[in-house]
């Protein structure tokens, strides 16, 4: 298991970075009026047929040659309805992949969501040629980060693993995220 | 709400000073496992230790730190692969952030080896 719904985001998102995706939306949305918690991770990569849609949530399919299992959508899966809430994938072939997980947020066994920020900045340093776009939403307060507007202002020469635009991007997030949800504990 | 507009002022400062940073040939890779297996096991602070220890100390031109997915060793995970150029890849196991930064230093750095921390003294323990 993961010890945070943040980790299942990164894995997750991972998958949409292997499947060539060149954008990948990724939004959080705490809800604590509707006791709920959404994270929805959507990408314009290849793609699965519905059988295999359907197979990726049995943990003894995978597609890598490595090992036997994959858990990645498993655990996430689990994740999710273990708190009442719900799981859905939605995928064409070459056209992109929905994942959505919808989490009650006041579920006892509903695990922390963990370092958000870090699951973002991991993902968008480490892999500079897919665009992410993010949006944090707590009640009706949201911000977004996209990095094709990061692009447009910094150019082609300057990579967002340099120091100054790393420690921006970190510093946005956490200072954002903080001002949307006023620090609660999620 | 932090804008974007701060990356303005990033983009003039770094104009002129930033050259072109290409992976070169000379450069030591170190690669994190971030598949599920890794993740689980806790490679995203092993990850953003390094990559942020060789930022800090302004090693980025002769160190690469990357990310790959599982390469079958999931029972050891988090794994840290350092590759020099022109020497056998060592697999460092079980990582930490507080291990890896050790491997930085001694091994990266120092030019030695962490033997204690590498899958072949890992097997030898399991024996």
């Amino acid at each position: 298991m993961m010890p945070e719904i943040a980790l299942n985001i990164l894995d997750v998102a991972e998958n949409s970075v292997r499947a060539k995706a060149s954008l990948v939306e990724i939004t959080v949305s705490v809800q604590p009026k509707e006791d709920t918690l959404t994270v929805v991770i959507k990408d314009d990569g290849c793609g699965m047929t519905p059988e295999q849609a359907e197979k990726v949530q049995d943990p003894f399919f995978t597609t890598r040659t490595t090992r036997k299992v994959g858990l990645g959508v498993p655990f996430f899966k689990q994740a999710a309805e273990s708190t009442g809430g719900r799981f859905q994938i939605d995928s064409e072939k070459d056209k992109g992949t929905v994942v959505t997980a919808v989490f009650t947020l006041s579920h006892i066994d509903r695990m922390p969501l963990g370092d958000i920020s870090s699951t973002i900045h991991t993902l968008i340093v480490f892999h500079e040629d897919t665009d992410f776009r993010y949006t944090y939403q707590y009640n009706e307060k949201s911000f977004t980060l996209d990095t094709r507007e990061m692009k447009e202002i910094l150019g082609d020469n300057i990579s967002f693993a340099e120091k100054e635009v790393s420690d921006f991007i970190r510093d946005y997030l956490e200072t954002n995220k903080t001002e949307a949800d006023g620090g609660a504990d999620i | 709400m932090k804008s974007l507009e701060e990356l303005r002022a990033i983009r003039t400062k770094m104009q002129g000073k930033v050259g072109v940073r290409a992976e070169n040939e000379n450069q030591t890779r170190v690669v994190v496992g971030m598949a599920t297996c890794g993740i689980a096991s806790g490679a995203r602070p092993v990850l953003t230790a390094l990559s942020d220890a060789v930022q800090e100390q302004g090693l980025t031109d002769k160190i690469n730190v990357t990310q790959t997915g599982c390469i079958g060793l999931c029972q050891y995970e988090p794994i840290v692969e350092v590759m020099e150029p022109g020497k056998e890849k060592v697999t460092y196991v079980k990582m930490t952030p507080e291990k890896a930064l050790e491997v930085l230093r001694r091994h990266l750095l120092g030019g030695q080896v962490v033997t204690k921390y590498t899958l072949s003294a890992a097997q030898k323990n399991a024996e």
